[in-house]
């Protein structure tokens, strides 16, 4: 595998791997990360992105030269210790009305029906790529080109929490409530970042994940058992 | 115990600690005080440990009455603090006593001032830290009549940083950049006349970060794929505005960026008021390192001296 480093200061390595994004990048890439968290004294925090890692180090314990070094045998090591196996998170997904506002404009510029445009969304797996801009959102790929739509004109003062939109070719969904420019087509029962939760994040870097459209009945039992704590993501492994 | 009554708040005041380590990758920022070096210091005088919580004063203090007698400092910009009036000294403890009232005057020197006291101060954890960040309900900034907690100890008063140590916060400052990681987008011409040029400081820069003016002419495309953004991190969008990415700042962007800030000058960028001009200059990584190891190498024996 190639790379290339670049130093963010003195106490950060922005890891480049010189290769299109892809699944099986992104695989690499979760790999080399699981690989670092092994303890070590001196590397601080990692962030995965598309194409690269950016490690956080402590200058007292590496120098940059000495840093570089241990990540390229890290990355060898790497190779070796890929996994095969892949999670699915399910998103449980009310579609259209007040909790999708955008659903039927989307449609009608597509000339299809509301339902054509849920199947199409709920048909695939989406790759998380990172995790960024908003605690807890996933940068997600996969969405059909036969839905992409531009972000909206005028964004919104308030997107509740658990809005799915889209945006260009990019689906998402809002961990808290913002403001924000995307076409909202449905929303999740879901929190992708609850500080209740010893750990308050649903996804990582790497994950899959999979909408599946509900009815209200069942958003609001699930709401309600995720509000009692009760409620389990459903998440499964399947092998690659 | 009750060390504090929040009589006015002041512009914007939060406790603040070293940051909250290892949730980047969830995309939840660092946070923590922008000025670390002032905080740092402060708890060194007290006797604590260097990432004990503190508050950090924007601009227009507060205004605290003492609820016990215990020991404080004062550290970072100089924001006029007074104890019942009287004029107290930075970066050196000093006693309160109960029922006087810390207050602060007029700014002097920086905008960002930082209050420490004995023991630190006891405030919600979140993610093993207690630095505030609002957007994500990482606690809030203070509000009228809020009562701040801490166990203070035995502590001497007078115990300061020797005057050559103090630093001088300008109104026109160089910082020194590490080159990267998106130069290679940028044409030369413009990397170079990004480091010869002088930015102004716009009004819309807080914590999340700083926005910068220039006349500066770019050509180059300013999206790039996205990856993590240090603090430091200076993006540089196609629009030739500079914004530099402080500790608040979203974790992940899509935008060039042409270099980072060592860690060592970003008090200097903490303590800039709008207005303020700052200019780049270009260092080796090996120089920067040697710059932050010489700022961690006095921290370190400073505290062990008190």
């Amino acid at each position: 595998m190639s790379m290339t480093f670049h130093p963010l200061g003195e106490a950060a390595v922005k890891v480049s791997f010189n290769e299109a994004v892809s699944p099986s990048l992104n695989k690499m890439i979760k790999a080399f990360c699981t690989n670092l968290s092994f303890k070590d004294q001196g590397i601080i925090e990692w962030v995965p992105a598309y194409d690269s890692v950016t490690v956080y180090y402590d200058p007292w314990v590496y120098t940059y030269q000495q840093l570089t070094e241990l990540l390229k045998k890290k990355a060898l090591e790497t190779e070796q210790q890929q996994s095969n196996s892949k999670t699915i998170v399910t998103v449980p997904t009310l579609y259209g009305g007040e909790y999708g506002p955008d659903l039927t404009t989307l449609a009608k510029s597509k000339k299809m029906n509301t339902n054509d445009v849920i199947s199409l969304h709920t048909n695939g797996d989406y790759l998380v790529n990172m995790i960024g801009f908003l605690p807890g959102f996933p940068y997600l790929s996969g969405l059909d080109e036969q839905i992409a739509m531009p972000r909206l004109k005028e964004p919104r003062q308030t997107v509740p929490r658990g809005s799915v939109g889209i945006a260009g070719s990019q689906t998402g969904i809002y961990p808290l409530e913002s403001p924000g420019g995307w076409n909202l087509i449905g929303r999740t029962p879901l929190r992708l970042y609850d500080l209740e939760k010893e750990n308050p994040f649903l996804l990582e870097q790497g994950d899959y994940l999979h909408f599946r459209s509900i009815s209200e009945e069942e958003y609001k039992r699930i709401e309600d058992e995720i509000e009692k704590g009760t409620y389990k993501p459903e998440r499964r492994e399947e092998t690659l | 115990m009750k060390l504090f009554l929040v009589e006015k708040p002041g512009l914007y005041t939060t406790y603040q600690d070293l940051g909250r380590i290892g949730y980047m990758k969830f995309g939840v920022p660092t946070s923590g005080a922008l000025d670390r070096f002032a905080l740092e210091v402060g708890n060194i005088l007290l006797g604590n440990e260097r990432g004990a919580t503190g508050l950090e004063v924007t601009m227009k203090g507060p205004e605290l009455i003492a609820q016990e007698t215990f020991i404080l400092a004062v550290t970072g910009g100089d924001l006029s603090p007074m104890i019942n009036g009287n004029r107290i000294p930075l970066w050196k403890s000093v006693l309160i006593k109960k029922g006087q009232v810390l207050e602060f005057g007029k700014p002097r020197q920086g905008v960002r001032a930082y209050i420490t006291i004995s023991g630190g101060f006891e405030a919600e954890e979140y993610m093993g830290s207690t630095s505030v960040y609002e957007p994500a309900g990482l606690g809030r900034r203070l509000q009228a009549r809020d009562e701040l907690f801490g166990t203070p100890r035995e502590r001497k008063t007078g115990t300061g940083l020797f005057y050559t140590e103090i630093p001088e916060y300008c109104r026109d400052i160089e910082v020194r950049v590490v080159k990267g990681p998106h130069h290679e987008q940028i044409s030369a011409d413009v990397v170079k006349a990004f480091f010869s040029s002088t930015y102004e400081v716009s009004p819309q820069s807080n914590r999340m970060g700083y926005r910068l003016r220039s006349e500066l002419e770019t050509n180059h495309d300013g999206d790039v794929i996205s990856d993590a953004v240090p603090i430091g991190g200076i993006q540089l969008p196609g629009n030739g505005q500079p914004i530099i990415l402080l500790a608040d700042r979203q974790t992940t962007g899509g935008y060039t960026r042409v270099g980072t800030v060592i860690g060592p000058d970003l008090p200097l960028i903490a303590q800039l008021p709008p207005g303020g001009t700052i200019r780049f200059k270009e260092v080796s990584v090996e120089e920067a390192q040697e710059a932050a190891i010489q700022v961690e190498r006095k921290l370190r024996i400073w505290s062990r001296m008190t």
